[in-house]
């Protein structure tokens, strides 16, 4: 069953007097479960793709359906409130928002969603607990190192229980020893279920998905299975 | 739940306050200003206001006041070869009156004669004036010491006087002048009262200048007439005429202030018929109070309203830090409209820091705003008067320069594009 799936997929920009065709008709089923590394080279598209999956842009052709609904038409106001709902973003640079503390970072999406402050307590802290940061509730993000910063905002991309995770290169920022730790929270969160799409242009961080889909020229231009790593 | 919502984005708010304490209270300083310049200007204006309505009301808001002015086109008579002008308000006059205005309480005649005063060998010049002890403008001042002119002394037309305090002043200095003889023009007159410090009288805005009520000794009307004669004549040395004068001034006093205007009326068209000439005059102080309280109202609103610049120059500060705060915070905006807000949850959390800096600066403000007229009353002896409504007036203002300042600053917020937000560095 398909959690989120783009068909013939296009998206045009104007820039000046010329056409950029970021997209050109790229078709894509996210089953429920996968975890999907999309790749390429800058200016392939990739960012565009994130974008549009990730409700922030939306595609001048083709259709996008997100559980069951076809979001590409979607208002302005409706295209939040399917963020809010369903797509947990994390990010290259962790993008936590200074002044607030880890809880109250994590408890973002859900003061969006209208979640009583109560609730919005008691799932924070179970979410910080999830990625080991339950002692670290009332730091602001400054006190952390990049991998605890980062495992703040993958909690915070589970707060509403999304549909999927939208991850944007999410070790680019980190070390090697870091990136494996998270990485190990990314594939225990699949094997728990979790759907993720995770754009990266390092080979050894899209090994770990289950497929990877290279992106050239807005097409997709290659789509490989299985896992690689040993 | 929007409710809950909003409370918490206020919450929000505060923080944002508390983070940036220093860059808040600039930012509040110019509403803090302009509310307490709003407030204090109110006060002032009000103050005088209050004050100038006072001194008319000193006067009588019942009464009406008839003066002789000299009139400038008319001849003079000639009495046994001299040229003798002859003008004003006539005992004529005064039955006539007394025949019409038959709900007035009082018509009563004062007269004025200028004249030099002594004690000792100490002199000066002061006005002496014949009125009788129920007159408004002398029974409504306030007394230094002893008394003021009783019946009896009316009726029994005895030498007694009360001195203006600057003649009390000049003529006796340091002793009590109370049971002592004052001599005026051949006469002795017994000094029973003192009266406190008056000022400069403004009841005679058509004809001539202000008088010194200070300079002036009151005797009984009924021992005015018989000292002085019926009819003043004065020979003014620069003037090939002599004046005859029979009364300065005549007031009315009517029970009730809406009878004011009305007796007004009736005694302008009396006059009309019975006076050739214009050698008189007619002052109403409750139209002067009237006016007084016009007249204020404009110099308060005019205060205010230079005020309100300030205010203004505020909102504007305001706005200017705000739209900075949300170029600085780009990012975040993306940030949160990534994680579900929709435009409107931005537009409320930057609108609502807005509106808590100029609250909390409206509020400020009028503890300025208080200090000081306080300050002015104390230290300038200006009288200042704050209102409540004043204080409502300004805090409201100060809301609605947050709202209004916060609109753009806030629409400016949610218009960013996610995507650009969040690449913003």
């Amino acid at each position: 069953m398909s959690v989120a799936e783009v068909r013939n997929l296009s998206k045009r920009y104007q820039m000046g007097p010329e056409t950029v065709h970021a997209l050109r008709d790229v078709s894509i089923v996210f089953g429920e479960g996968d975890y999907t590394a999309i790749m390429g080279h800058s200016g392939s598209g990739k960012s565009t793709l994130l974008n549009v999956l990730g409700c922030l842009d939306r595609p001048t052709g083709g259709e996008y359906f997100l559980g069951g609904q076809n979001v590409a038409t979607l208002s302005d106001d409706q295209l939040s409130a399917v963020r809010g709902k369903h797509i947990g973003f994390v990010f290259q640079s962790f993008n936590l928002i200074a002044q607030l503390t880890v809880q109250e970072n994590i408890e973002v999406p859900l003061f969006y969603q209208g979640v009583a402050s109560r609730q919005r307590r008691q799932r924070s802290a179970e979410l910080a607990e999830m990625v080991g940061l339950e002692h670290r509730l009332h730091h602001r993000p400054t006190e952390l190192s990049g991998g605890q910063q980062q495992r703040v905002a993958i909690a915070r991309s589970l707060a509403n229980d999304p549909l999927v995770i939208l991850a944007d290169e999410p070790t680019g920022n980190l070390d090697t020893a870091t990136q494996h730790e998270i990485l190990a929270i990314f594939e225990k969160l699949n094997r728990a279920g979790k759907t993720i799409i995770m754009v990266t242009h390092e080979d050894d961080v899209a090994a770990c998905a289950k497929r990877r889909i290279i992106l050239a020229d807005g097409l997709v231009k290659r789509t490989e299975h299985g896992r690689q790593v040993d | 739940m929007a409710a809950f919502k909003t409370l918490e984005i206020i919450r929000l708010g505060f923080r944002s306050l508390t983070q940036h304490a220093l860059r808040s209270l600039l930012t509040m300083l110019g509403i803090l200003c302009g509310v307490a310049a709003v407030i204090a200007m109110l006060a002032i204006g009000e103050g005088t206001s209050q004050e100038t309505q006072e001194q008319f009301r000193r006067l009588g808001a019942n009464n009406i006041i008839l003066q002789s002015v000299k009139p400038g086109d008319k001849p003079a008579a000639r009495v046994f070869g001299m040229p003798v002008l002859a003008y004003g308000l006539t005992y004529a006059d005064l039955q006539r009156m007394k025949d019409i205005l038959l709900h007035a309480e009082v018509v009563v005649p004062q007269r004025r004669i200028p004249r030099e005063v002594r004690y000792s060998h100490r002199k000066m010049r002061a006005t002496i004036v014949g009125t009788v002890p129920w007159d408004g403008a002398l029974s409504s001042a306030a007394l230094r010491e002893g008394r003021r002119l009783i019946a009896a002394d009316e009726y029994q037309n005895l030498n007694h006087c009360v001195l203006g305090y600057k003649v009390a002043e000049a003529l006796f200095q340091h002793e009590s002048p109370l049971g002592k003889a004052l001599h005026v023009a051949g006469d002795y007159y017994r000094i029973v009262g003192v009266l406190a410090p008056r000022g400069m009288g403004g009841r005679n805005p058509m004809g001539g200048d202000a008088e010194d009520l200070d300079t002036q000794v009151y005797i009984p009307l009924a021992t005015a007439r018989t000292r002085f004669g019926q009819v003043l004549i004065a020979t003014d040395p620069n003037d090939q005429a002599s004046e005859s004068v029979e009364l300065h001034e005549i007031h009315v006093r009517v029970p009730t202030v809406d009878q004011v205007m009305g007796t007004s009326r009736a005694i302008e068209e009396l006059f009309g018929r019975t006076h050739r000439y214009s050698d008189w005059s007619m002052f109403v102080p409750l139209q002067q109070i009237e006016e007084a309280k016009a007249a204020g109202e404009r110099f308060s609103i005019m205060l205010a309203a230079i005020a309100a610049i300030s205010l203004l120059v505020g909102g504007i500060g305001i706005m200017n830090i705000m739209l900075a705060s949300v170029t600085e915070r780009t990012r975040e905006i993306g940030i949160r409209r990534a994680l579900g807000a929709k435009k409107r949850d931005i537009v409320l959390q930057f609108l609502v820091e807005t509106v808590v800096i100029s609250f909390m600066g409206g509020l400020l403000g009028v503890g300025g705003g208080i200090f000081i007229p306080w300050a002015i009353t104390k230290f300038m002896e200006q009288k200042t008067v704050v209102t409540p409504q004043s204080l409502v007036l300004s805090v409201a203002i100060s809301l609605g320069i947050g709202l209004i300042f916060g609109m753009y600053p806030a629409w400016r917020a949610a218009q960013l594009d996610p995507i650009e937000a969040l690449r913003h560095e």
